[in-house]
């Protein structure tokens, strides 16, 4: 039912609106290219709204693109100035810069668009530029993970700091992502093994027993679905975290992949949202589009502001009943320390359990002195080391228990 | 209709006011026929679209809440047990008995079967899509795009009439992709003063323009305010009613009418205690 009004469109058409559904084709993929999510159906419902008179307002096109193409509120929100940017020459508003992480990448292709759509019939090579931006194939990076993964027992307790030859970090890093993996197998087969009835459901035993005439002979019991286990990764990517960051990010972009259902934030002196880029199935491209956002802007580490941040914005989508929050940091704050200790209560009032990772934990002669840390450890449930690989592995028996 | 300051005036007369946005989302509605999917914070008035717009279409509304573990039996349709037991028994021994308890006259309609049964295209809205599983989101994905039902017993029931169909999410669970894509999309914001002006005059009887003006300006201003729940349009329209109820016809006449009406609006025990007759002289202060 989709595009009932688009067959009749495509019949007439002339050579202006062959030229017309070039371009619509040339947005189609600025759109894809800034994280959109637009597929066939839609590219011909816009073509026939095009034909349908839309096209003649640009306010009315735009509105009416907008509903069609966007699909959740990041969309809507840096939709107008994608639309302003390709049709009507505009620059590109600030403010989409900041919301997606793939949208960095796209004042550059804007510009070469707008300059294209200036001399008229370049179509064709604007959207070869576009596509070569970020659509090379993925894969090639299965095989050599098994390999470093049966080296890895040697890495185990290595502390990540220490790690300095390239290979070794490789290895480091393909270990972390094994490990997510594992740990998702594992979590999910205890989580099924678990399931049990404890209620009788007696619409469906009725109906199980109508062959017996109706007498209750097999019963149905109802049960609980349980939720699989949601993991939150918080991630401090401060300047004094920086020789623990990368091989965090490793993990979190495993355990993104690995997971059901499972959410990562950044942050140092805000918090940045990035499941979105860290879906990337590459690891060492997902790696790039973090780059930016992972720098430390130098400016210290404000936990609390972004731990209200979080709890402000994004809480309520991201934490259900059986989620745990892993916040990785030093602990560090520069901010207020008795905002983050409000904000890990009101975090600790949300979910079932906060685990800390801490990888100056294991240092010699560590103790929990700073202020922030402090601050938060009355409302963690684990306070645990990680600054190995097998401090990392420890977790999992934790988590299956949740 | 299908020009959408048409489709406006018609909502508004209805008693929803719609921006052009929305107007034109449910034009697309109507031309593409694709469903609705609005978002927004709780309270800005996503299940009121689809009242409306039944109304606009002076049809019937078959709503869906979801929740967790709705599943087919309580959305689709389900075998009236209990009946079918009974002409079982009353029957015993008849051969076609098994043909009989297997038709529809023992099948009981749940709203998605209803939705696509009727004889007018009737309103379809799936409340809280975000509240049921993923599973049944596959599934309603599917209906959405065949408009069939397929039932083991009986064989498949195709769709009489293609209903107008709203979905709703709060955004307590990511969606999907797949069914984000199968939508249009609309994210319902907290209205300006202007529309929200409009709103409490058309809903609520005898405020006046005056008084309405004040009272979305205020609740504009308690809106910019840290709070725990923003207040959305369903509590300022209790709030103008309270007020009207008071035979208030001024915001600064009565500061302390107006501190105390405040519980309309502030539903958390932290956004109470925020919320100062201090606080609330200076909110006041900034209200023309």
């Amino acid at each position: 039912m989709s595009c009932c009004g688009s067959s009749p469109g495509y019949d007439d058409l002339n050579e202006v609106s062959r030229l017309v559904s070039a371009r619509l084709a040339a947005f189609l993929r600025t759109l894809r290219d800034a994280g959109f999510r637009v597929g066939l159906a839609e590219g011909q419902d816009a073509a026939s709204l095009m034909t349908a008179g839309y096209a003649a307002r640009p306010g009315l096109l735009r509105a009416a693109f907008k509903h069609l193409f966007s699909a959740r509120k990041s969309d809507w929100d840096k939709f107008d100035g994608l639309f302003d940017a390709f049709w009507l020459g505009k620059r590109v508003r600030s403010r989409s810069r900041t919301i997606g992480s793939t949208s960095g990448a796209n004042n550059p292709s804007l510009k070469s668009l707008r300059d294209a759509a200036a001399e008229q019939g370049g179509n064709q090579t604007v959207t070869d530029q576009l596509s070569s931006s970020d659509d090379a194939p993925e894969g090639g990076s299965g095989e050599g993970r098994m390999e470093g993964a049966s080296r890895a027992d040697n890495l185990a307790e290595v502390d990540f700091r220490k790690l300095s030859d390239p290979d070794q970090v490789a290895q480091a890093h393909e270990a972390a992502a094994q490990l997510a993996r594992a740990m998702r197998t594992r979590l999910t087969r205890r989580d099924l093994a678990r399931r049990r009835g404890y209620r009788l459901d007696l619409r469906r035993t009725i109906h199980r027993n109508i062959s017996h005439g109706g007498v209750p002979i097999s019963l149905v019991k109802r049960q609980r679905k349980d939720k699989p286990l949601r993991l939150v990764v918080l991630l401090d990517a401060s300047g004094s975290m920086n020789m623990y960051t990368a091989v965090f990010l490793r993990f979190i972009h495993g355990v993104l992949d690995q997971f059901r259902e499972a959410e990562a934030f950044l942050f140092h002196t805000r918090l940045a949202y990035v499941s979105d880029a860290m879906k990337e199935k590459d690891a060492s491209r997902a790696l790039d589009r973090l780059s930016i956002m992972a720098q430390g802007a130098g400016g210290g580490t404000r936990i609390g502001e972004s731990l209200q941040t979080f709890n402000r914005w994004h809480a309520a989508r991201v934490i259900h009943s059986r989620s745990c929050v892993m916040i990785v940091s030093d602990g560090y704050e520069t901010g207020d320390a008795a905002l983050l200790g409000r904000e890990m209560a009101a975090l600790s009032r949300r979910c079932r359990r906060i685990v800390w990772l801490n990888p100056m934990m294991a240092w010699e002669g560590y103790a929990p002195e700073a202020r922030g840390i402090k601050a938060a450890l009355p409302h963690v449930d684990l306070y645990a080391p990680a600054n190995s690989l097998q401090s990392l592995r420890a977790l999992e028996p934790y988590l299956a228990k949740l | 209709m299908k020009n959408r300051d048409e489709i406006a005036q018609a909502l508004a007369a209805s008693g929803y006011i719609a921006d052009a946005d929305l107007a034109t989302a449910i034009s697309l509605m109507q031309l593409l026929r694709r469903p609705l999917l609005l978002e927004g914070e709780a309270g800005v008035g996503k299940t009121e679209v689809a009242k409306a717009l039944a109304k606009v279409h002076a049809t019937e509304l078959i709503r869906l809440q979801c929740y967790e573990g709705l599943d087919q039996s309580s959305a689709l349709y389900e075998w009236n047990y209990q009946r079918q037991l009974l002409a079982i028994q009353a029957h015993r021994g008849m051969d076609s008995i098994e043909d009989q308890v297997f038709s529809e006259k023992y099948l009981l309609e749940r709203p998605l079967l209803a939705a696509i049964r009727r004889a007018q295209a009737p309103v379809l809205l799936i409340d809280e899509i975000d509240r049921a599983d993923d599973e049944f989101e596959a599934f309603l994905l599917e209906l959405l795009s065949d408009f069939q039902v397929s039932i083991p017993e009986l064989g498949t029931i195709a769709a009489v009439t293609i209903p107008h169909v709203v979905l709703t999410s709060n955004g307590t669970r990511e969606l999907s992709d797949a069914l984000r894509r199968r939508c249009l999309y609309h994210y319902v914001d907290y209205p300006d003063v202007d529309r929200e002006t409009r709103i409490i005059l058309a809903r609520v009887a005898g405020a006046s323009p005056s008084l309405s003006l004040q009272i979305a300006r205020m609740v504009e201003n308690v809106r910019k305010e840290e709070l725990r729940k923003v207040p959305g349009v369903a509590e300022t329209l209790d709030w103008a009613a309270a007020l009207v109820g008071l035979e208030i016809s001024d915001l600064h006449d009565a500061p302390e009418t107006v501190y105390e009406t405040l519980v309309c609006l502030l539903k958390t025990h932290e956004d109470r205690a925020r919320v100062t007759p201090e606080v609330t002289q200076r909110l006041l202060g900034r209200v023309a």
